[in-house]
Protein backbone atom coordinates (compact mmCIF):
# COMPACT_ATOMS: atom_id res chain seq x y z
CA UNK A 1 0.00 0.00 0.00
CA UNK A 2 2.47 2.82 1.30
CA UNK A 3 4.90 1.42 -1.44
CA UNK A 4 1.80 2.36 -4.15
CA UNK A 5 1.49 5.43 -2.83
CA UNK A 6 5.01 5.99 -2.75
CA UNK A 7 5.57 5.27 -6.34
CA UNK A 8 2.50 7.34 -7.16
CA UNK A 9 4.18 10.57 -5.18
CA UNK A 10 7.74 9.63 -7.33
CA UNK A 11 5.24 9.65 -10.20
CA UNK A 12 4.03 13.01 -9.66
CA UNK A 13 7.40 14.46 -8.62
CA UNK A 14 8.77 13.58 -11.76
CA UNK A 15 5.74 15.07 -13.99
CA UNK A 16 6.49 18.38 -12.18
CA UNK A 17 10.39 18.13 -12.75
CA UNK A 18 9.69 17.51 -16.29
CA UNK A 19 7.25 20.39 -15.91
CA UNK A 20 9.36 22.86 -14.77
CA UNK A 21 12.61 21.90 -16.75
CA UNK A 22 9.98 22.80 -19.89
CA UNK A 23 8.97 26.03 -18.81
CA UNK A 24 12.48 27.03 -17.64
CA UNK A 25 12.22 30.10 -19.83
CA UNK A 26 9.77 31.41 -18.10
CA UNK A 27 11.67 30.62 -14.68
CA UNK A 28 14.27 32.51 -15.93
CA UNK A 29 12.12 35.53 -16.91
CA UNK A 30 10.36 35.39 -13.46
CA UNK A 31 13.94 34.91 -11.46
CA UNK A 32 15.93 38.38 -10.69
CA UNK A 33 12.57 39.96 -9.86
CA UNK A 34 11.68 37.26 -7.76
CA UNK A 35 14.62 36.56 -5.90
CA UNK A 36 14.83 39.87 -4.90
CA UNK A 37 11.22 40.11 -3.75
CA UNK A 38 11.56 36.79 -1.72
CA UNK A 39 14.92 38.26 0.30
CA UNK A 40 13.41 41.84 0.87
CA UNK A 41 9.62 41.02 1.04
CA UNK A 42 8.94 37.52 2.11
CA UNK A 43 11.93 36.42 4.22
CA UNK A 44 11.44 39.42 6.16
CA UNK A 45 7.77 38.36 6.51
CA UNK A 46 8.80 34.71 8.02
CA UNK A 47 12.05 36.21 9.75
CA UNK A 48 9.53 38.18 11.57
CA UNK A 49 7.43 35.88 12.84
CA UNK A 50 9.63 33.44 13.55
CA UNK A 51 11.08 36.15 15.59
CA UNK A 52 7.84 36.66 17.66
CA UNK A 53 8.23 33.90 19.75
CA UNK A 54 11.57 34.47 21.09
CA UNK A 55 13.83 37.29 22.84
CA UNK A 56 16.08 38.43 20.96
CA UNK A 57 18.31 41.82 21.17
CA UNK A 58 20.37 41.29 17.75
CA UNK A 59 23.87 40.87 20.45
CA UNK A 60 23.12 37.60 21.56
CA UNK A 61 21.35 34.74 19.78
CA UNK A 62 17.50 34.28 19.84
CA UNK A 63 16.00 32.24 22.84
CA UNK A 64 12.42 30.85 22.51
CA UNK A 65 10.01 32.19 24.92
CA UNK A 66 6.81 30.84 23.14
CA UNK A 67 3.93 32.97 23.25
CA UNK A 68 5.15 35.63 26.01
CA UNK A 69 5.76 38.10 23.69
CA UNK A 70 2.24 37.90 22.71
CA UNK A 71 0.75 37.67 26.15
CA UNK A 72 3.00 40.44 27.29
CA UNK A 73 1.52 42.62 24.29
CA UNK A 74 -2.10 41.63 25.33
CA UNK A 75 -2.42 41.88 28.77
CA UNK A 76 0.49 44.05 30.36
CA UNK A 77 1.68 46.08 28.09
CA UNK A 78 -0.55 49.54 29.14
CA UNK A 79 0.67 51.48 26.05
CA UNK A 80 -0.19 49.34 23.92
CA UNK A 81 -3.98 48.30 24.77
CA UNK A 82 -4.86 52.14 25.64
CA UNK A 83 -3.00 54.39 23.28
CA UNK A 84 -1.39 52.68 20.14
CA UNK A 85 -4.29 50.15 19.41
CA UNK A 86 -6.98 52.90 20.26
CA UNK A 87 -5.03 55.86 18.08
CA UNK A 88 -4.42 53.20 15.29
CA UNK A 89 -8.32 51.96 15.01
CA UNK A 90 -9.27 55.24 15.15
CA UNK A 91 -6.99 56.83 12.72
CA UNK A 92 -7.55 53.75 10.30
CA UNK A 93 -11.42 53.96 10.64
CA UNK A 94 -11.74 57.43 9.18
CA UNK A 95 -8.67 58.06 6.97
CA UNK A 96 -9.32 54.29 5.64
CA UNK A 97 -13.16 54.59 4.97
CA UNK A 98 -13.41 59.19 4.65
CA UNK A 99 -10.45 58.67 2.45
CA UNK A 100 -11.72 55.87 0.04
CA UNK A 101 -14.59 58.23 0.12
CA UNK A 102 -13.00 61.59 -0.92
CA UNK A 103 -11.37 59.51 -4.01
CA UNK A 104 -14.21 57.90 -5.25
CA UNK A 105 -16.73 61.48 -4.91
CA UNK A 106 -13.37 63.13 -6.49
CA UNK A 107 -13.04 60.76 -9.70
CA UNK A 108 -17.13 60.88 -9.59
CA UNK A 109 -17.25 63.95 -10.31
CA UNK A 110 -13.85 64.58 -12.42
CA UNK A 111 -15.61 61.95 -14.73
CA UNK A 112 -17.80 64.72 -16.51
CA UNK A 113 -15.51 67.26 -16.74
CA UNK A 114 -13.74 68.57 -19.72
CA UNK A 115 -10.43 66.77 -20.62
CA UNK A 116 -8.07 69.69 -20.08
CA UNK A 117 -9.91 70.49 -16.37
CA UNK A 118 -9.79 66.77 -15.00
CA UNK A 119 -6.45 66.57 -15.73
CA UNK A 120 -5.77 70.22 -13.89
CA UNK A 121 -7.57 68.63 -11.06
CA UNK A 122 -6.03 65.26 -11.13
CA UNK A 123 -2.98 66.91 -10.55
CA UNK A 124 -3.87 68.97 -7.63
CA UNK A 125 -5.47 66.25 -5.79
CA UNK A 126 -2.28 63.90 -6.57
CA UNK A 127 0.42 66.56 -6.21
CA UNK A 128 0.80 65.78 -2.31
CA UNK A 129 1.23 62.35 -2.77
CA UNK A 130 4.18 62.59 -4.99
CA UNK A 131 6.03 65.60 -3.63
CA UNK A 132 7.84 63.92 -1.06
CA UNK A 133 8.51 66.62 1.74
CA UNK A 134 5.16 68.82 0.86
CA UNK A 135 3.58 67.61 4.42
CA UNK A 136 6.08 69.74 6.38
CA UNK A 137 4.39 72.58 5.10
CA UNK A 138 1.80 71.94 7.78
CA UNK A 139 4.49 72.77 10.70
CA UNK A 140 4.39 76.04 9.53
CA UNK A 141 0.38 76.69 9.24
CA UNK A 142 0.06 74.73 12.74
CA UNK A 143 3.63 75.98 13.96
CA UNK A 144 3.33 76.53 18.21
CA UNK A 145 3.63 80.56 18.55
CA UNK A 146 1.90 82.86 17.39
CA UNK A 147 3.78 83.04 14.33
CA UNK A 148 1.93 79.59 12.94
CA UNK A 149 -1.01 80.41 10.21
CA UNK A 150 -3.35 79.17 12.42
CA UNK A 151 -2.47 80.60 15.53
CA UNK A 152 -1.92 83.46 14.23
CA UNK A 153 -5.60 83.40 12.78
CA UNK A 154 -7.45 82.30 15.78
CA UNK A 155 -6.00 84.90 18.18
CA UNK A 156 -6.34 88.00 15.50
CA UNK A 157 -9.79 87.12 15.98
CA UNK A 158 -10.02 86.78 19.72
CA UNK A 159 -11.17 83.25 19.26
CA UNK A 160 -7.82 82.13 21.74
CA UNK A 161 -5.63 84.34 24.24
CA UNK A 162 -2.17 82.79 23.69
CA UNK A 163 -0.77 80.24 20.97
CA UNK A 164 -1.76 76.65 21.12
CA UNK A 165 0.90 73.59 20.67
CA UNK A 166 -0.76 71.90 18.17
CA UNK A 167 1.84 68.93 17.75
CA UNK A 168 2.10 68.59 21.69
CA UNK A 169 -0.96 69.24 22.92
CA UNK A 170 -3.13 65.44 23.15
CA UNK A 171 -6.19 67.11 22.35
CA UNK A 172 -5.75 68.19 18.67
CA UNK A 173 -2.51 65.90 17.92
CA UNK A 174 -4.45 62.57 16.99
CA UNK A 175 -6.68 65.32 14.71
CA UNK A 176 -4.23 67.40 13.00
CA UNK A 177 -2.71 63.40 12.03
CA UNK A 178 -5.81 62.31 10.40
CA UNK A 179 -6.29 65.35 8.55
CA UNK A 180 -3.12 65.25 7.22
CA UNK A 181 -3.59 61.44 6.28
CA UNK A 182 -6.59 62.52 4.45
CA UNK A 183 -5.11 64.97 2.72
CA UNK A 184 -1.91 62.70 1.70
CA UNK A 185 -4.17 59.74 0.66
CA UNK A 186 -5.49 60.68 -2.47
CA UNK A 187 -3.18 58.67 -4.19
CA UNK A 188 -3.54 55.34 -5.99
CA UNK A 189 -6.41 54.38 -5.54
CA UNK A 190 -8.17 58.12 -6.71
CA UNK A 191 -6.02 57.31 -10.21
CA UNK A 192 -7.85 53.85 -10.28
CA UNK A 193 -11.03 55.22 -9.88
CA UNK A 194 -10.46 57.36 -12.63
CA UNK A 195 -9.68 55.18 -15.06
CA UNK A 196 -11.77 52.86 -13.91
CA UNK A 197 -14.87 55.19 -14.63
CA UNK A 198 -13.75 56.60 -18.09
CA UNK A 199 -13.95 52.34 -19.11
CA UNK A 200 -17.32 52.34 -18.41
CA UNK A 201 -18.95 51.90 -22.12
CA UNK A 202 -22.02 54.68 -22.35
CA UNK A 203 -24.37 52.20 -23.54
CA UNK A 204 -24.70 50.78 -19.87
CA UNK A 205 -26.58 54.44 -19.14
CA UNK A 206 -28.05 54.59 -22.29
CA UNK A 207 -29.08 50.77 -21.58
CA UNK A 208 -29.66 52.08 -17.64
CA UNK A 209 -31.94 55.02 -18.61
CA UNK A 210 -34.37 52.77 -20.74
CA UNK A 211 -34.39 50.13 -18.09
CA UNK A 212 -35.91 52.87 -15.43
CA UNK A 213 -32.87 54.58 -13.69
CA UNK A 214 -34.33 57.94 -13.03
CA UNK A 215 -31.27 60.00 -10.90
CA UNK A 216 -27.80 60.00 -10.67
CA UNK A 217 -27.59 58.34 -7.24
CA UNK A 218 -29.43 54.91 -8.99
CA UNK A 219 -27.18 55.93 -12.00
CA UNK A 220 -24.10 55.57 -9.21
CA UNK A 221 -25.33 52.51 -7.51
CA UNK A 222 -26.87 50.24 -10.28
CA UNK A 223 -24.52 50.86 -12.87
CA UNK A 224 -21.51 53.04 -12.36
CA UNK A 225 -20.18 51.31 -9.30
CA UNK A 226 -20.98 47.71 -10.30
CA UNK A 227 -18.95 48.17 -13.30
CA UNK A 228 -16.07 49.28 -11.93
CA UNK A 229 -16.29 46.24 -9.21
CA UNK A 230 -12.13 45.85 -9.52
CA UNK A 231 -11.11 48.82 -9.35
CA UNK A 232 -13.26 49.14 -5.83
CA UNK A 233 -11.56 46.34 -4.77
CA UNK A 234 -8.01 47.53 -5.73
CA UNK A 235 -8.53 51.01 -4.35
CA UNK A 236 -9.69 49.24 -0.84
CA UNK A 237 -6.48 47.25 -0.56
CA UNK A 238 -4.45 50.68 -1.30
CA UNK A 239 -6.42 52.84 1.13
CA UNK A 240 -6.33 50.26 4.03
CA UNK A 241 -3.23 49.38 3.48
CA UNK A 242 -2.14 53.12 3.99
CA UNK A 243 -4.72 53.81 6.96
CA UNK A 244 -3.32 50.94 8.96
CA UNK A 245 0.65 52.02 8.72
CA UNK A 246 0.05 55.70 9.96
CA UNK A 247 3.41 56.02 11.53
CA UNK A 248 5.92 57.98 10.50
CA UNK A 249 4.42 60.96 9.70
CA UNK A 250 3.88 61.04 13.53
CA UNK A 251 7.26 60.50 14.16
CA UNK A 252 8.23 63.15 12.47
CA UNK A 253 5.23 65.64 13.36
CA UNK A 254 4.70 65.48 16.81
CA UNK A 255 8.15 63.12 17.81
CA UNK A 256 8.44 59.67 19.42
CA UNK A 257 7.07 59.32 21.63
CA UNK A 258 4.80 62.33 21.29
CA UNK A 259 3.18 63.93 24.20
CA UNK A 260 1.98 61.32 26.89
CA UNK A 261 1.49 58.62 23.84
CA UNK A 262 -1.08 61.44 22.76
CA UNK A 263 -0.62 60.14 19.01
CA UNK A 264 0.90 56.71 19.33
CA UNK A 265 0.19 54.18 17.41
CA UNK A 266 1.01 50.62 16.62
CA UNK A 267 3.60 51.59 14.13
CA UNK A 268 5.29 53.65 16.53
CA UNK A 269 5.17 51.17 19.03
CA UNK A 270 7.12 48.75 16.85
CA UNK A 271 9.71 51.80 16.17
CA UNK A 272 10.00 52.09 19.44
CA UNK A 273 10.73 48.88 20.72
CA UNK A 274 12.66 48.26 17.82
CA UNK A 275 14.92 50.98 17.04
CA UNK A 276 15.07 52.56 20.94
CA UNK A 277 14.92 49.84 22.84
CA UNK A 278 16.35 47.22 20.97
CA UNK A 279 13.82 44.19 22.22
CA UNK A 280 13.33 42.53 19.01
CA UNK A 281 11.11 39.76 19.51
CA UNK A 282 8.80 42.02 21.37
CA UNK A 283 8.58 44.53 18.48
CA UNK A 284 8.44 41.71 16.02
CA UNK A 285 4.95 40.28 17.66
CA UNK A 286 4.34 43.70 17.54
CA UNK A 287 4.89 43.91 13.79
CA UNK A 288 3.13 40.24 13.22
CA UNK A 289 -0.05 41.56 14.89
CA UNK A 290 -0.29 44.74 12.73
CA UNK A 291 0.51 42.43 9.57
CA UNK A 292 -2.51 39.96 10.27
CA UNK A 293 -4.56 43.39 11.29
CA UNK A 294 -3.56 44.77 7.62
CA UNK A 295 -4.43 41.36 5.84
CA UNK A 296 -7.32 40.17 7.46
CA UNK A 297 -8.88 43.73 7.04
CA UNK A 298 -8.14 43.48 3.49
CA UNK A 299 -9.97 40.51 3.61
CA UNK A 300 -13.22 41.41 5.34
CA UNK A 301 -13.44 44.06 2.84
CA UNK A 302 -13.03 42.82 -0.05
CA UNK A 303 -16.05 40.67 1.05
CA UNK A 304 -18.10 43.38 2.02
CA UNK A 305 -16.65 44.89 -2.03
CA UNK A 306 -18.20 42.06 -3.53
CA UNK A 307 -21.63 42.77 -2.64
CA UNK A 308 -22.17 46.48 -3.90
CA UNK A 309 -24.86 47.00 -6.39
CA UNK A 310 -26.84 43.88 -5.30
CA UNK B 1 -9.40 56.39 -24.78
CA UNK B 2 -10.81 59.55 -26.57
CA UNK B 3 -14.35 59.12 -26.40
CA UNK B 4 -17.03 62.01 -26.22
CA UNK B 5 -19.36 61.87 -23.07
CA UNK B 6 -22.55 61.79 -23.54
CA UNK B 7 -24.66 65.07 -22.47
CA UNK B 8 -27.32 64.14 -19.88
CA UNK B 9 -29.94 64.76 -21.64
CA UNK B 10 -29.13 62.27 -24.41
CA UNK B 11 -28.38 59.75 -21.36
CA UNK B 12 -32.10 60.61 -20.00
CA UNK B 13 -31.27 60.69 -16.39
CA UNK B 14 -33.06 63.74 -14.69
CA UNK B 15 -30.52 65.56 -12.95
CA UNK B 16 -31.28 69.14 -10.55
CA UNK B 17 -29.17 71.60 -11.48
CA UNK B 18 -29.02 72.30 -7.47
CA UNK B 19 -27.11 69.03 -6.78
CA UNK B 20 -24.99 69.87 -9.87
CA UNK B 21 -24.17 73.25 -7.87
CA UNK B 22 -23.50 72.18 -4.47
CA UNK B 23 -21.42 69.01 -5.76
CA UNK B 24 -19.49 71.17 -7.95
CA UNK B 25 -18.55 73.75 -5.12
CA UNK B 26 -17.25 70.92 -2.86
CA UNK B 27 -14.83 70.29 -5.73
CA UNK B 28 -13.39 73.78 -5.62
CA UNK B 29 -13.26 73.57 -2.15
CA UNK B 30 -11.89 70.94 -1.57
CA UNK B 31 -9.45 71.49 -4.69
CA UNK B 32 -8.44 75.23 -2.82
CA UNK B 33 -8.04 73.50 0.22
CA UNK B 34 -5.56 70.55 -1.46
CA UNK B 35 -3.77 73.25 -3.25
CA UNK B 36 -3.12 75.66 0.27
CA UNK B 37 0.46 73.87 1.14
CA UNK B 38 1.71 74.03 -2.25
CA UNK B 39 0.72 77.55 -2.43
CA UNK B 40 2.42 78.41 1.15
CA UNK B 41 5.44 76.68 -0.36
CA UNK B 42 5.75 78.39 -3.37
CA UNK B 43 4.80 82.30 -2.25
CA UNK B 44 7.50 81.40 1.08
CA UNK B 45 10.26 80.54 -1.73
CA UNK B 46 9.69 83.94 -2.37
CA UNK B 47 9.23 85.88 0.57
CA UNK B 48 12.30 88.00 1.68
CA UNK B 49 13.22 87.60 5.31
CA UNK B 50 11.00 90.64 6.79
CA UNK B 51 8.07 88.99 5.72
CA UNK B 52 8.22 86.23 7.87
CA UNK B 53 7.85 88.15 10.56
CA UNK B 54 4.66 90.15 9.68
CA UNK B 55 1.92 89.92 12.03
CA UNK B 56 -0.51 87.96 11.66
CA UNK B 57 1.36 86.08 8.57
CA UNK B 58 0.67 86.46 5.07
CA UNK B 59 -0.21 83.49 2.86
CA UNK B 60 0.76 85.27 -0.21
CA UNK B 61 3.92 87.02 -0.97
CA UNK B 62 3.71 90.77 -1.15
CA UNK B 63 7.26 91.65 -3.12
CA UNK B 64 8.53 88.64 -4.20
CA UNK B 65 12.46 87.91 -4.55
CA UNK B 66 14.43 85.40 -5.72
CA UNK B 67 16.98 85.62 -2.90
CA UNK B 68 15.81 82.33 -1.06
CA UNK B 69 16.97 80.28 -3.82
CA UNK B 70 20.68 82.23 -4.12
CA UNK B 71 20.56 81.43 -0.51
CA UNK B 72 19.97 77.98 -1.13
CA UNK B 73 22.69 77.59 -3.82
CA UNK B 74 24.93 79.27 -1.09
CA UNK B 75 24.30 77.20 1.57
CA UNK B 76 24.63 74.53 -0.68
CA UNK B 77 27.96 74.95 -1.54
CA UNK B 78 29.33 75.78 2.15
CA UNK B 79 28.25 72.05 3.04
CA UNK B 80 30.93 69.70 4.97
CA UNK B 81 30.20 67.35 2.30
CA UNK B 82 30.08 68.51 -1.90
CA UNK B 83 26.06 69.32 -2.18
CA UNK B 84 27.41 67.85 -5.96
CA UNK B 85 27.48 64.87 -4.11
CA UNK B 86 24.37 64.76 -2.33
CA UNK B 87 22.72 65.29 -6.07
CA UNK B 88 24.73 63.00 -7.99
CA UNK B 89 23.32 60.08 -4.85
CA UNK B 90 19.63 61.29 -5.93
CA UNK B 91 20.24 60.84 -9.50
CA UNK B 92 22.10 58.17 -9.69
CA UNK B 93 19.72 56.21 -7.35
CA UNK B 94 16.94 57.46 -9.05
CA UNK B 95 18.00 56.93 -12.76
CA UNK B 96 19.71 53.14 -12.14
CA UNK B 97 16.35 51.76 -9.79
CA UNK B 98 13.91 52.77 -11.77
CA UNK B 99 15.39 51.10 -14.87
CA UNK B 100 16.26 48.12 -12.88
CA UNK B 101 12.89 48.27 -11.43
CA UNK B 102 11.41 48.68 -15.03
CA UNK B 103 13.62 45.59 -16.64
CA UNK B 104 12.72 43.26 -13.68
CA UNK B 105 8.89 43.93 -13.23
CA UNK B 106 8.25 43.67 -16.80
CA UNK B 107 10.00 40.41 -17.24
CA UNK B 108 8.81 38.73 -14.54
CA UNK B 109 4.92 40.17 -15.49
CA UNK B 110 5.66 39.13 -18.93
CA UNK B 111 5.85 35.34 -17.86
CA UNK B 112 3.12 35.68 -15.18
CA UNK B 113 0.75 37.57 -17.64
CA UNK B 114 1.40 35.88 -21.03
CA UNK B 115 3.35 31.79 -19.80
CA UNK B 116 1.44 28.85 -18.34
CA UNK B 117 3.70 27.36 -15.74
CA UNK B 118 3.59 25.67 -12.45
CA UNK B 119 3.72 28.13 -9.61
CA UNK B 120 2.72 30.92 -11.46
CA UNK B 121 -0.17 31.26 -9.28
CA UNK B 122 1.52 30.87 -6.11
CA UNK B 123 3.60 33.63 -7.24
CA UNK B 124 1.55 36.19 -8.11
CA UNK B 125 -0.85 35.65 -5.25
CA UNK B 126 2.47 36.41 -2.62
CA UNK B 127 2.42 39.16 -4.84
CA UNK B 128 -1.07 40.48 -4.16
CA UNK B 129 -0.84 40.02 -1.18
CA UNK B 130 2.41 41.68 -0.33
CA UNK B 131 0.06 45.08 -1.28
CA UNK B 132 -1.76 44.56 2.24
CA UNK B 133 1.29 45.31 4.18
CA UNK B 134 3.58 47.86 4.40
CA UNK B 135 7.06 47.38 4.14
CA UNK B 136 7.85 49.36 7.36
CA UNK B 137 6.13 46.29 8.97
CA UNK B 138 8.84 44.11 9.00
CA UNK B 139 11.80 46.89 9.52
CA UNK B 140 13.92 44.99 12.28
CA UNK B 141 14.54 41.46 10.05
CA UNK B 142 14.94 43.86 7.11
CA UNK B 143 17.62 45.51 8.92
CA UNK B 144 19.25 42.38 9.98
CA UNK B 145 19.09 40.94 6.34
CA UNK B 146 20.75 44.40 4.68
CA UNK B 147 23.79 44.04 7.51
CA UNK B 148 24.03 40.31 6.15
CA UNK B 149 23.95 41.18 2.58
CA UNK B 150 26.52 44.28 3.62
CA UNK B 151 24.01 46.86 1.92
CA UNK B 152 24.99 49.21 4.91
CA UNK B 153 26.43 52.10 3.38
CA UNK B 154 25.69 51.35 0.00
CA UNK B 155 23.97 51.99 -2.15
CA UNK B 156 22.44 48.95 -2.90
CA UNK B 157 20.52 49.77 0.18
CA UNK B 158 18.64 52.13 -1.51
CA UNK B 159 18.35 50.28 -4.98
CA UNK B 160 17.57 46.88 -4.54
CA UNK B 161 14.31 47.12 -2.36
CA UNK B 162 13.08 49.54 -5.09
CA UNK B 163 13.82 47.11 -8.10
CA UNK B 164 11.41 44.57 -6.19
CA UNK B 165 8.58 46.87 -5.50
CA UNK B 166 4.98 45.14 -6.16
CA UNK B 167 2.63 47.92 -6.72
CA UNK B 168 4.92 48.18 -10.53
CA UNK B 169 4.83 44.31 -11.08
CA UNK B 170 0.83 44.36 -10.39
CA UNK B 171 0.42 47.04 -12.69
CA UNK B 172 2.29 45.88 -15.40
CA UNK B 173 1.09 42.44 -14.83
CA UNK B 174 -2.45 43.78 -14.78
CA UNK B 175 -2.43 46.02 -18.06
CA UNK B 176 0.26 42.71 -20.07
CA UNK B 177 -2.58 40.39 -19.36
CA UNK B 178 -5.32 42.35 -20.71
CA UNK B 179 -3.83 44.67 -22.86
CA UNK B 180 -1.09 42.56 -25.20
CA UNK B 181 -3.20 39.88 -27.66
CA UNK B 182 -1.33 36.12 -27.42
CA UNK B 183 -2.47 35.51 -30.96
CA UNK B 184 0.49 38.31 -31.51
CA UNK B 185 3.30 37.07 -29.70
CA UNK B 186 1.93 32.98 -30.95
CA UNK B 187 2.45 34.47 -34.76
CA UNK B 188 5.81 35.84 -33.82
CA UNK B 189 6.79 32.46 -32.06
CA UNK B 190 5.51 31.05 -34.80
CA UNK B 191 8.04 32.76 -36.76
CA UNK B 192 10.98 31.44 -35.14
CA UNK B 193 11.56 34.53 -32.62
CA UNK B 194 13.00 33.72 -29.60
CA UNK B 195 10.75 34.29 -26.44
CA UNK B 196 13.87 37.48 -25.29
CA UNK B 197 12.67 38.32 -28.49
CA UNK B 198 8.76 38.47 -28.22
CA UNK B 199 9.33 40.03 -24.88
CA UNK B 200 11.73 43.20 -26.48
CA UNK B 201 10.32 43.41 -29.55
CA UNK B 202 6.65 42.48 -29.56
CA UNK B 203 5.36 43.24 -25.93
CA UNK B 204 7.14 45.87 -24.58
CA UNK B 205 6.34 48.43 -26.81
CA UNK B 206 2.83 47.84 -26.71
CA UNK B 207 2.65 48.27 -23.01
CA UNK B 208 4.09 51.42 -22.79
CA UNK B 209 1.75 53.86 -20.81
CA UNK B 210 2.36 50.64 -18.16
CA UNK B 211 6.32 51.72 -18.18
CA UNK B 212 5.60 55.19 -17.72
CA UNK B 213 3.64 54.32 -14.69
CA UNK B 214 5.74 52.52 -13.43
CA UNK B 215 8.64 54.84 -14.14
CA UNK B 216 6.26 57.50 -12.18
CA UNK B 217 5.85 55.59 -9.50
CA UNK B 218 9.74 54.39 -9.16
CA UNK B 219 10.62 58.24 -9.34
CA UNK B 220 8.71 59.20 -7.12
CA UNK B 221 9.78 56.75 -4.54
CA UNK B 222 13.60 57.09 -5.27
CA UNK B 223 13.85 60.54 -5.13
CA UNK B 224 11.86 61.44 -2.34
CA UNK B 225 14.18 59.35 -0.21
CA UNK B 226 15.88 60.81 2.57
CA UNK B 227 17.53 59.80 5.79
CA UNK B 228 18.15 55.82 5.74
CA UNK B 229 18.87 53.52 9.26
CA UNK B 230 21.29 51.72 6.61
CA UNK B 231 23.13 54.68 5.67
CA UNK B 232 25.71 56.29 8.06
CA UNK B 233 28.41 57.71 5.82
CA UNK B 234 27.43 61.75 4.96
CA UNK B 235 28.80 61.32 1.24
CA UNK B 236 26.20 58.51 0.41
CA UNK B 237 23.40 60.15 1.80
CA UNK B 238 20.64 62.30 -0.66
CA UNK B 239 19.60 65.23 -1.75
CA UNK B 240 16.14 64.83 0.21
CA UNK B 241 18.14 64.39 3.57
CA UNK B 242 20.63 67.49 2.83
CA UNK B 243 17.65 69.32 1.80
CA UNK B 244 15.54 68.36 5.06
CA UNK B 245 18.48 69.16 6.98
CA UNK B 246 18.08 73.31 6.04
CA UNK B 247 14.43 73.01 6.64
CA UNK B 248 15.10 72.27 10.68
CA UNK B 249 16.77 75.50 10.68
CA UNK B 250 13.86 77.91 12.20
CA UNK B 251 12.25 80.76 11.03
CA UNK B 252 14.88 82.50 9.72
CA UNK B 253 15.70 79.48 7.37
CA UNK B 254 11.56 79.52 6.39
CA UNK B 255 12.45 80.93 2.97
CA UNK B 256 15.09 78.84 2.02
CA UNK B 257 13.78 75.60 3.21
CA UNK B 258 10.77 76.76 1.03
CA UNK B 259 13.20 77.04 -2.05
CA UNK B 260 14.29 73.86 -1.38
CA UNK B 261 10.88 72.02 -1.00
CA UNK B 262 9.91 73.54 -4.38
CA UNK B 263 13.14 72.71 -5.76
CA UNK B 264 12.75 69.08 -5.14
CA UNK B 265 9.24 68.46 -6.21
CA UNK B 266 9.52 69.91 -9.36
CA UNK B 267 10.97 66.83 -10.91
CA UNK B 268 8.39 64.30 -9.79
CA UNK B 269 5.71 66.56 -10.78
CA UNK B 270 6.86 67.28 -14.26
CA UNK B 271 6.94 63.86 -14.58
CA UNK B 272 3.74 62.82 -13.52
CA UNK B 273 2.12 65.76 -15.71
CA UNK B 274 3.99 64.79 -18.84
CA UNK B 275 2.63 60.67 -18.16
CA UNK B 276 -0.58 61.57 -16.76
CA UNK B 277 -3.03 60.29 -19.45
CA UNK B 278 -1.18 57.21 -19.72
CA UNK B 279 -0.70 56.39 -16.28
CA UNK B 280 -4.57 57.09 -15.82
CA UNK B 281 -4.72 53.99 -18.74
CA UNK B 282 -2.43 51.91 -16.96
CA UNK B 283 -5.06 52.26 -14.04
CA UNK B 284 -8.07 51.48 -16.29
CA UNK B 285 -6.13 47.41 -16.30
CA UNK B 286 -5.53 48.07 -12.37
CA UNK B 287 -8.93 46.04 -11.27
CA UNK B 288 -8.42 42.89 -8.78
CA UNK B 289 -10.77 40.30 -9.29
CA UNK B 290 -12.21 39.43 -5.85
Amino acid sequence: MSDHKNRDIKASAARLWKEIKKNRVSYLFCAPYFILFCIFTILPVAMSMFLSFTSFNILEPPVFVGLQNYVRLFFSDRIFIEKAVGNTFAIAAIVGPVGYLICLFLAWMLNELPRILRMLFTLIFFAPTIAGNIYFTFTYLFNNDSQGYVNALLIKYGIIQSPILWFQDEKYMVTLIIIICLWTSIGTTFLSFIAGLQGIPDHLYEAGAIDGVRNRWQELWYITLPSMKPQLMFGAVMSITGAFGVGSIVTALCGLPSTNYGAHTIMNHLEDFGNVRFEMGYASAIATLLFVIMIGTNALIKRMLSRVGE
Amino acid sequence: MAKIKLSRKERGVKRSYLVDIIMYSMLLLLGLVMAIPFVFAFSNSLKPLSEFFYFPPRLLVENPTLKNFKDLFRLMSDSWVPFSRYIFNTVFITVVGTAGHILLASMCAFALAKHKFPGAKLMFMLIVTSLMFRGEVTQIPSFMIFSKLRLVDNYGAYILPALCSTLGLYLIKQFMEQMVPDEILESARMDGASEFTVFTKIAMPMVKPAVLTLLMLSVQGLWNIGGSVYIRREELKTLNFALSQIMTGGIARSGTAAAAMVLMMIVPITIFIFSQSNIVETMSTSGMKD
